[in-house]
């Protein structure tokens, strides 16, 4: 599904991505994690082309995303991302927010749109808040209107930037719930993040990334049962 | 008003007289109707300056090194130089080359250019304070640039900017005056003929008057704009 073939990016004389191999295989759940730094987001990033990559190839469903010639806009309407912010549009409605993007880039007609708008909050439990401006929502709240947003445009990939950090800590199981159900139905995931928790339970990989490069990655139970890499290890001592 | 100079104050009989006042009750249609010209040149002039000024925002935050370029070498100059110096340059020297010129065009034109300069610097601050992550989630569901543009920055961008697009109308309006100098027939311009001829300084605060409810009536106008589009 996704294959990031030695990537490198850099910013400025910071050396962020250091020749990262990474896939994903279809259905998925593959969780992203490492100290701050290490350069998680920006491969997260980097995949659908929020930054662009000093070298090497990503692809995806075996079109090079890194191709000069790549419609990347094609591409990105395949790759759901939420982020770390939620980045909903504050001027527009819950519902809105939704529908915008299948309206305006697919073309769907506005009923249907809304009909799957509907359906993707009755999903994330927010079928009342679909005529009120994201600024009358709660964090958890805004997370959840983001993941529906972002799987309007019924992508194959889901891509999630820290989705829960900058929660309160009461609202990052809700998110987190949205995020687990959405793997049981079989989506393809990659997730940055922090919540040990989710990357065990539901992850059906851990990649664990430091200074640029992937260090260590395997089934939740040999990363975080029986690590064999010292970084890892002393990583994972810290947080869990 | 007799009995003033008792109290020392006849110098203001000059301004207290019966003559005085009247001067403006006998000329208000007269400034009305400048008032009137005034409206319409600054309508036109800022109608014109909007149309420039988002290009000129768009052309300081595009990659194109050219339109870049053009457009801060355009806010430099206009921006750079008096409102009143760029009205005698237009009137008397570049336009005559261009067209036959007369004095309400030349205005127009010298009122639209530079507010369009302003407009253009208010833009583009207006677009760079929406936050960039707007733009990454515009971008992240597939939309290209202009779509991005389109459906989510400038309308987040459009209520930021209402308020200093608000200042600059008024600053506009009130700067059309310097226009009297070339003998537009406008409000101020109107003021000017009826003193020479009078010389009671009445008609200035009856300009005056006439400028402020203009600029009152834009700020409320403003005001209600903003209110409307408020989300909360």
């Amino acid at each position: 599904m996704i294959r990031v073939v030695n990537l490198h990016k850099s910013f400025g004389h910071l050396h962020v991505l250091r020749g990262v191999n990474f896939s994903v295989a279809p259905s998925e759940v593959v969780c992203v994690i490492g100290p701050s730094g290490s350069g998680k987001s920006t491969l997260l990033r980097c995949i659908n082309q929020l930054e662009k990559a000093d070298s090497g190839h990503i692809y995806i469903d075996n079109e090079e995303l890194t191709h000069p010639k790549t419609d990347i806009n094609k591409i990105r309407q395949q790759v759901g991302m939420v982020f770390q912010l939620f980045n909903l549009f504050p001027h527009k409605t819950t519902l809105e927010n939704i529908t915008l993007a299948p309206i305006k880039i697919k073309g769907v007609d506005k009923a249907a749109a809304e009909e799957l708008a509907m359906e993707l909050l009755r999903k994330v439990g927010l079928t009342d808040k679909a005529h009120v401006y994201p600024n009358k929502l709660s964090g958890g709240q805004k997370q959840r209107v983001a993941i529906a947003r972002a799987l309007a445009m019924q992508p194959k990939v889901m891509l999630f930037d820290e989705p829960t950090s900058a929660l309160d800590p009461e609202m990052v199981g809700e998110v987190l719930a949205v995020m687990q159900d959405l793997a049981l139905e079989g989506m393809t995931m990659v997730v940055v993040t922090h919540e040990m928790g989710f990357a065990r339970e539901v992850g059906d990989r851990v990649v664990f990334m430091d200074e640029g490069v992937i260090m260590e990655e395997g089934t939740p139970e040999e990363i975080f049962n029986n690590p064999r890499n010292p970084r890892t290890r002393a990583f994972l001592s810290k947080v869990l | 008003m007799p009995g003033l100079e008792l109290f020392g104050l006849g110098f203001l009989d000059s301004i207290t007289s019966q003559y005085g006042y009247r001067v403006v009750t006998n000329n208000i249609g007269y400034f009305l109707g400048g008032a009137w010209y005034t409206v319409f040149i600054t309508a036109i002039s800022l109608a014109i300056g909007m149309v420039l000024g988002l290009f000129a925002g768009l052309g300081k935050l595009t990659s194109n090194k050219f339109l870049y370029y053009l457009s801060t070498a355009y806010i430099d100059f206009f921006r750079g130089t008096p409102l009143f110096v760029q009205i005698f340059l237009l009137y008397f020297g570049v336009l005559p080359m261009i067209y036959d010129n007369d004095p309400v065009s030349s205005a127009i034109i010298a009122l639209g250019l530079n507010s369009g300069a302003y407009i253009g610097e208010i833009v583009r601050a207006g677009i760079q304070a929406v936050d960039v992550g707007q733009m990454e989630a515009a971008r992240s569901l597939g939309m290209n640039h202009r779509q991005a543009m389109t459906y989510v920055i400038l309308p987040q961008a459009f209520k930021i900017v209402i308020p200093p697009l608000i200042n600059e109308f008024i600053a506009l309006l009130k700067d059309s005056s310097l226009v009297s100098a070339i003998s537009v027939a406008e409000l101020m311009h109107r003021g000017d003929l009826v003193f020479a001829n009078t010389y009671q300084a009445w008609v200035f605060g009856a300009v005056a008057v006439i400028y402020f409810i203009m600029t009152k009536t834009i700020s409320v106008i403003g005001d209600h704009v903003e209110r409307r589009l408020a989300t909360d």
